[in-house]
């Protein structure tokens, strides 16, 4: 069965890095809040698999979560 | 239909249909006695009422009012609707009236983003949707009353009837009416109350309706133009003829159009009424040289609810008494058919004595699914259109800006899930799932879904029974439990050359036998023909297991 994974997974993870900070260089709060809606549809229309989605979003939901209880 | 409403040349919404008449019941002492009354005579309570009377069951319609509905009302009616009023004998003049429609389009701010086509699959004789006045859907569905009445069928409209009480009394109902003569009583069997969202009878029972209300208002305005517009839907977010807000329009017959203009939620209703505020509105959308008369002009706001049970004792609620549901997605009459489709059946049964009271028990537990499921995909098209949030807005909005581009964002942009039935899954009338390889769609507690057949189609020889269907298999004339008899059909996948038959019924299976219920909806399936357990999936589809 397909599962979320949580290990490293990105080759050269700070150039990735890097590329996505570029991304957002420029735009106004509401221009960065609309690249991120559409980067995260792009990337979860990707993945397609519903149980990987629901992992991510539970994955994401963690630290919510956590300062919730703390 | 051989006789058309007699109209003399008003609009069909001004004619009364069926005017108030005295009624022998009206009488002193007359204490009139009903096997069942029917309250309401909008969509569903007139489809109860053919539907019962198909049947023999003598029924009674009261209603306030003597006409059609009112206003800008439904105008999208799916293919299952349409199935049902074949069933009840009047399909065709609502589709031959109807618009029938495929295409949409999508604007968001100042462009198109794209088109669609519903391509609606082949093989069905009914189109996916028409579009239709409510008042002509009423107006065919009363000349079909009449028609039966002419034959015969025990079916009474009264108008001018306006129900003041109602006492359940366990074993039968005691109701008040108030007529332009006075009051008179009458007592029922059974009484199914079709008197609309705002029903009083609920109100007369202490009964709860509870859900949510969209706080928005909807400008609701149907025009009549001379237009070459496409007969197309083409849905607006944010243009600019109607910023931050939404815009639908839709064509109907006579060249009447649909448009609905989302206002928010701070307006002042009657200001936005008034035609001198109307027409900039809408010449705005339609563009300034396009002539056109108002036709109706309404503001609605919009809410999801439902009773928490739909039965309570010998008083059956039905259609928008029962639950109600924001029209993005055409779910209002089209469910209500289908609660009444459900539901007819079941009550002749318990009346027959052929099946215990608690059948009716599973109108309650198929339909409150069917409402939930249609609440549920209304909510997600009105947060859609009308987002509650920052966030959904600017989930929203992403959706519309990559569907331009992106085909996988299309799917997401939600201006309406038009109407599908809901398959009664997990019912407790569903018998066996025995057919190795049986396509889902036809799984017991699916609605059958229409196929070709010799030179017509499956579904006009389908319903008002219990029927046996034997694709390419052996089975007798007839199964009887219990003095409820399935009449057989028998079939051939070579009945239907263009294989939708084979693939709709047998999937990988060479030969099927499935019991249908008289609301066309499968009850169990096999392989080939087994008595008994024909007979042990009458009693479960029965309430008698
Ligand atoms: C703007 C708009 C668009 C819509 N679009 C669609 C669509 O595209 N597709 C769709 O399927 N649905 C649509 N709907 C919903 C549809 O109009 C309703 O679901 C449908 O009318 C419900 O039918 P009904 O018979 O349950 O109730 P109603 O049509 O409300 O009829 C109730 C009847 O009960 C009578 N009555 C009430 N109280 C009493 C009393 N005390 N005594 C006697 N009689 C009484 C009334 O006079 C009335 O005739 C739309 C609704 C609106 C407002």
């Amino acid at each position: 069965m397909a599962a979320l994974n949580t290990k490293p997974n990105i080759a050269a993870p700070d150039d990735f890095y890097a590329d996505l900070l570029a991304a957002h260089e420029g735009l106004s709060k509401a221009e960065s809040d609309a690249f991120n809606a559409r980067i995260i549809l792009i990337l979860s229309n990707h993945v397609g698999d519903r149980e990987i989605l629901r992992e991510a979003l539970a994955a994401a939901k963690a630290q919510n979560e956590e300062e919730k209880r703390s | 239909m051989d006789q058309t409403v007699e109209t003399g040349g008003k609009k069909i919404f001004e004619t009364p249909l069926y005017p108030y008449a005295k009624s022998p019941d009206q009488d002193p002492g007359a204490n009139a006695h009903h096997p069942v009354v029917i309250v309401g005579a909008g969509p569903i309570g007139l489809g109860a009422a053919i539907d019962l009377a198909q049947m023999d069951i003598p029924v009674v319609v009261l209603d306030e009012n003597d006409k059609v509905s009112w206003g800008s009302r439904a105008i999208c009616f799916a293919k299952r609707p349409l199935e049902i009023l074949d069933r009840l004998g009047c399909g065709d003049p609502m589709v031959d009236k109807g618009v029938v429609w495929n295409v949409g389009k999508v604007f968001f701010d100042e462009r198109q983003v794209y088109d669609f086509n519903l391509l609606p699959e082949k093989g069905h004789k009914r189109p996916a949707f028409i579009n239709l006045q409510q008042y002509y859907f009423e107006q065919y569905l009363v000349e079909r009353a009449f028609e039966l009445q002419r034959q015969g069928k025990p079916i009474e409209l009264r108008g001018g009837n306006k129900v003041v009480s109602v006492t359940e009394k366990g074993n039968g109902v005691a109701l008040s009416i108030d007529t332009p003569d006075g009051p008179y009583t009458m007592s029922a069997d059974w009484m199914i109350a079709c008197d609309g969202a705002g029903s009083p009878i609920r109100a007369m029972m202490g009964l709860d309706f509870v859900g949510r209300v969209f706080e928005d208002n909807f400008l609701i305005a149907d025009v009549v133009m001379d237009a070459d517009f496409p007969t197309e839907r083409w849905f607006w977010f944010d243009p600019p003829f109607n910023r931050g807000q939404s815009a639908l329009l839709h064509k109907q017959p006579d060249g009447v159009w649909r448009i609905d203009l989302q206002l928010g939620w701070n307006i002042d209703k009657d200001e936005e009424k008034k035609p001198e505020n109307v027409i900039p509105r809408l010449k705005a959308m339609l563009g300034d040289d396009v002539k056109f008369e108002l036709e109706w002009v309404s503001i609605y706001t919009f809410q999801c609810r439902r009773m928490e049970k739909f039965r309570h004792g010998h008083v059956i609620f039905a259609g928008d008494a029962a639950h109600q549901v924001s029209p993005f997605g055409a779910r209002g009459a089209n469910s209500g058919l289908q609660d009444t489709d459900n539901l007819c059946w079941k009550l002749k049964l318990v009346m027959d004595g052929l099946a215990p009271d608690r059948l009716l028990e599973t109108y309650d537990v198929e339909r409150i699914h069917g409402a939930d499921e249609n609440i549920m995909n209304s909510s997600r098209s009105t947060d859609f259109i009308t987002p509650k949030s920052e966030i959904s807005r600017i989930f929203r909005d992403a959706a519309l800006d990559l569907s331009e581009r992106y085909d996988f964002a299309r799917p997401l942009v939600n201006s309406g899930r038009l109407s599908v039935p809901c398959v009664y899954d997990d019912s407790p009338l569903n018998g066996a799932d025995a057919l190795a390889g049986g396509p889902a769609r036809t799984r017991p507690g699916a609605p059958c879904p229409d196929a070709p057949l010799g030179d017509g189609f499956l579904l006009d020889k389908l319903g008002n029974e219990f029927q046996l269907l034997a694709i390419d298999a052996d089975i007798p004339d007839q199964v009887e439990d219990g003095g409820i008899a399935a009449t057989a059909l028998r079939i051939s996948a070579a009945d239907d050359a263009s294989g939708d038959l084979a693939a709709r019924y047998l999937g990988d299976a060479g030969s099927a036998v499935y019991l249908l219920r008289p609301d066309q909806h499968v009850a169990a399936r096999w392989p080939s023909f087994d008595e008994a357990a024909v007979k042990t999936a009458i009693r479960t589809a029965t309430g008698r297991a």
